[in-house]
């Protein structure tokens, strides 16, 4: 019965193929359209790493100077806080991180040097992101402490320096310094940039990869967020190392709630501590966020995105409408074809399966052009963002496209609703009378 | 043409037109608010920098290798550079405006107010950024030659003196802001700061800032291994120059890198490229809401148009003129329309109250509604003129027939 149904549908789509199209065109762009914002929203505001989204934590203190109107309290630390929860001796995965620049030096002289984007961070940074390895893998706890000259290199970036071959245990000339490469690292590129949320939500990860303590003892270039709410005591760099300034991230991973509980108290302890010694003046908030909370609280996700929800959610009210209309004046149009199965002993329920059948039809056909106009729209996005920013990850995933289709035949029948029901109550009498 | 009897008719198909003027009252709704969002981007984008926009561009050298001399490297690289023909003037500074990566500090009036602090921007630049950034000094006087500091960053000098944007003196005394001139202020750790004079107009490096035309210039140079060099060219020198200036550069046979080879507009397109995204987007969901609606008040005009084919008949039979006809259809749709708009004037404030609490956003202009409303009565006027155009061609005779 289904597929003489659909063999109707398709018939009755032949015999009015204009408004049969308009209404494929209709759901086609409201769906399309709907799904081009769903995606960017799907992407900005997903979770980006989900089995340990809710273990992973940024620990934020409470900085700042209470003298300062509409002073908030930046994302990220001071070194000499982040030195010590790093130095804190306990087996709780943590990680210091922050980004630099540096001139590179390539091996064998056959490129120029040229700048690269690091990251310093500790041995557990790989592991607490799920970060994939090609080769290699990353350095040890002891190696951080040693502050060995060790370092791992993006894929991209191990492309460009030794054509993709396996590079561990060949040597780099960076910021004048010998690194040994212990790792290659597989493509990397979470979606928002959750483990750095200071510089916008969409960006390329870094270029190499070094123990965090040489940035300080190296005196590398920092790149990235600094926040200070006050003054070093003087221009020299270990001034700013022990000033009030913020630009370390710091997070932990705390597998349950035992653990949490312990660190929270730990991290509480030291923060009251602190506020002894006159530091972190403001009244505490939460300390401990996770990945999921730490987004909304940097408002990771643009507010454009939402905008853009709430207009494209009235232009599909809009095309449904429409679909509505459309629906009505083909089916009523179709009275006396209606009449007629009727007096042929159709009964209502038939008739009601047929038009939703139909109705569903019309919706597929429009979910599928759908995809087209989604698919289309992403082409834009994608050119409209340039080269600068990445734009892997504005696709149409198997996700997408299932929600698109099913959403097109679901919202096309609820907006059938009514005409499915005026088309299976007319009156058979009265159209059988005119014919 | 008599209301009445349109409109009578009209409630025979109630469902009808609350289709269309539900569709109406969205696309109103989207079109005014969307409009209001492009035209505030619009006006964002357009402020201006204070720089010769056009004619401007940068270029960034660090250098490695320990016999790198980078003050040296710095006067000879400014010298030729102001040699190439097409050159106004260059000059050395630690941000670019409207690039969005910059520097800023907080200063005050008197030593140890906090409270009163006012941010800006911080620029660190030479004698020669007033050319090359086209700055005028509305009072006080400019840095000259030998004011300009050079140290390292791990150096501490005073300056001594600084300027302030017209905006940043204003900020600092609201009441009075020429008298800055002459005064000192104090930075965040409370370092004295005489204001020397005062420039029109130099934004911040980000756009999105509370303080966008506040900023401060230094006349220092921190020698870190890497400057920034940013050239103001003859009008239609610019992209030439771009390239003579590179190789200029990479010909001078130090040890260093040249980045961000890039002109003023392209930086700006850089640091406006979500702005710039969010508007395309809003312009083709602007056009595609304007055409959806469209077909669907043509599509029910020729449903209902074709139910009633004997009654036109009849009507034309019956001595109405072709003009009638027409007029009937469009005065129809005038009426579904006017409902239409209404509902949208009313759903396109709740919307925009919507975005005012939500996003920060300012209200919308008074105009913007009626405006909408115009527009939309004139869209459904224009999209059902071809099926009443139709139906006044329906001939007297179908009256006649049977069906």
């Amino acid at each position: 019965m289904f597929l003489y149904y659909v063999r109707l549908a398709a018939l009755s789509y032949r015999r009015n193929p204009i408004l049969s199209s308009l209404m494929v065109l209709a759901v086609a762009i409201g769906v399309g359209a709907y799904m081009v914002v769903f995606t960017l929203n799907y992407v900005l505001g997903g979770d980006p790493i989900p089995h340990k989204s809710s273990q992973l934590y940024h620990v934020q203190f409470e900085y700042g100077d209470p003298d300062i109107a509409d002073f908030e309290p930046p994302p990220q630390l001071t070194y000499r806080d982040a030195m010590v929860l790093l130095e804190q001796t306990n087996d709780v995965r943590r990680t210091v991180s922050s980004k630099f620049v540096a001139v590179l030096e390539p091996p064998g002289n056959q490129l120029q040097p040229f700048f690269i984007n690091g990251r310093g961070s500790s041995a557990d940074f790989f592991a607490m992101f799920d970060v994939p390895f090609l080769y290699g893998n990353a350095w040890s706890r002891t190696d951080d402490q040693a502050q060995q000259q060790v370092a791992v290199l993006s894929r991209e970036m191990n492309d460009r320096l030794f054509g993709g071959q396996n590079s561990v245990g060949e040597t780099l000339q960076m910021h004048g310094l010998t690194f040994q490469i212990i790792g290659v690292l597989d493509r990397w590129q979470p979606t928002p940039m959750f483990y750095d949320v200071n510089n916008g939500p969409i960006g390329t990860g870094e270029e190499i990869y070094i123990p965090w303590g040489l940035i300080a003892s190296q005196q590398l270039r920092r790149s990235g967020n600094t926040n200070c709410w006050a003054a070093p005591e003087n221009a020299s760099f270990e001034a700013f190392l022990n000033a009030e300034c913020a630009w370390v991230q710091f997070w932990v991973e705390l597998p349950d709630q035992q653990v949490f509980d312990d660190y929270s108290n730990f991290i509480d302890n030291y923060s009251a501590q602190q506020k002894e010694f006159g530091r972190m003046p403001l009244p505490p908030a939460q300390r401990l966020y996770d990945v999921n909370e730490w987004m909304v609280k940097n408002e990771v996700q643009p507010d454009e995105t939402r905008i853009l929800s709430a207009l494209a959610a009235m232009l599909m009210a809009v095309c449904l409408l429409n679909t509505v209309g459309l629906l009505l004046a083909k089916f009523l149009g179709k009275s006396g074809e209606i009449g007629v199965r009727q007096a042929l002993g159709a009964n209502r329920r038939s008739l009601f399966i047929q038009h939703t059948i139909e109705a569903g039809f019309i919706g597929a056909l429009g979910g599928i052009l759908g995809l087209g106009v989604s698919a289309l729209g992403l082409e834009g996005i994608k050119i409209l963002l340039g080269n600068e920013i990445p734009h892997d990850w504005v696709v149409m995933n198997l996700p997408v496209v299932g929600v698109t289709i099913t959403l097109a035949i679901i919202s096309t029948i609820l907006a059938g609703l009514y005409p499915i029901w005026r088309a299976s109550t007319i009156n058979p009498a009265i159209h059988l009378k005119t014919q | 043409m008599q209301i009445g009897p349109v409109f009578r008719a009209l409630m025979r198909n109630k469902l009808g037109v609350l289709l269309i003027a539900m569709q109406i009252a969205f696309t109103m709704t989207v079109l005014v608010n969307a409009l209001y969002i492009i035209n505030q981007r619009a006006a964002n984008m357009a402020r201006p920098s204070g720089l010769d926009e056009a004619n401007t561009f940068h270029i960034s050298s660090v250098g490695y290798g320990s016999d790198y001399n980078e003050s040296v490297v710095m006067d000879d690289d400014l010298n030729r550079i102001r040699q190439l023909p097409g050159v106004i003037d260059a000059t050395v500074v630690n941000a670019i405006p409207v690039s969005s990566s910059g520097s800023s500090s907080g200063y005050m009036t008197e030593a140890g107010r906090r409270e009163m602090m006012v941010p800006a921007a911080l620029y660190r630049t030479d004698e020669n950024v007033f050319r090359t950034l086209d700055l005028q000094i509305v009072a006080g006087e400019s840095f000259s030659r030998g004011d300009i500091i050079r140290r390292a960053s791990n150096e501490d000098r005073d300056v001594p003196g600084v300027m302030l944007t017209l905006a940043m003196a204003e900020a600092l005394l609201p009441d009075d802001p020429m008298s800055t001139v002459g005064k000192t202020i104090y930075a965040v750790d409370d370092t004295p700061l005489r204001v020397i004079g005062l420039v029109d107009k130099l934004q911040a490096p980000w756009p999105n800032s509370t303080f966008i035309e506040q900023a401060v210039l230094y006349p220092e140079v921190i020698i870190d291994g890497s400057a920034t060099y940013l050239i103001r060219t003859e009008p239609g020198f610019r992209d030439e120059l771009m390239v003579q200036v590179e190789e200029l550069l990479a010909a001078s046979g130090h040890q260093r890198i040249l980045r961000n080879n890039q002109s003023f507009e392209y930086t700006r397109n850089e640091t406006y490229r979500i702005d710039n995204l969010m508007t395309s987007i809003l312009k083709v969901v602007i056009a595609t809401l304007m055409f959806i609606t469209s077909l669907g008040i043509i599509g029910l005009a020729v449903f209902s148009i074709n139910r009633r084919r004997k009654q036109i008949g009849t009507r034309r039979a019956l001595g109405a003129t072709r003009p009638d006809i027409l007029g009937y259809f469009l005065l129809e749709n005038m009426l579904i329309s006017g409902i239409g708009v209404v509902a949208g004037a009313a759903l396109t404030i709740a919307f925009n109250m919507f975005l005012v609490q939500t996003f920060n956003m300012p209200r919308i202009d008074w105009y913007y509604t009626p405006l909408g409303m115009l527009a939309l009565i004139i869209l459904g006027q224009l999209a059902v003129i071809g099926p009443a155009r139709n139906a006044s061609l329906i001939a007297p005779a179908l009256a006649t027939r049977s069906v």
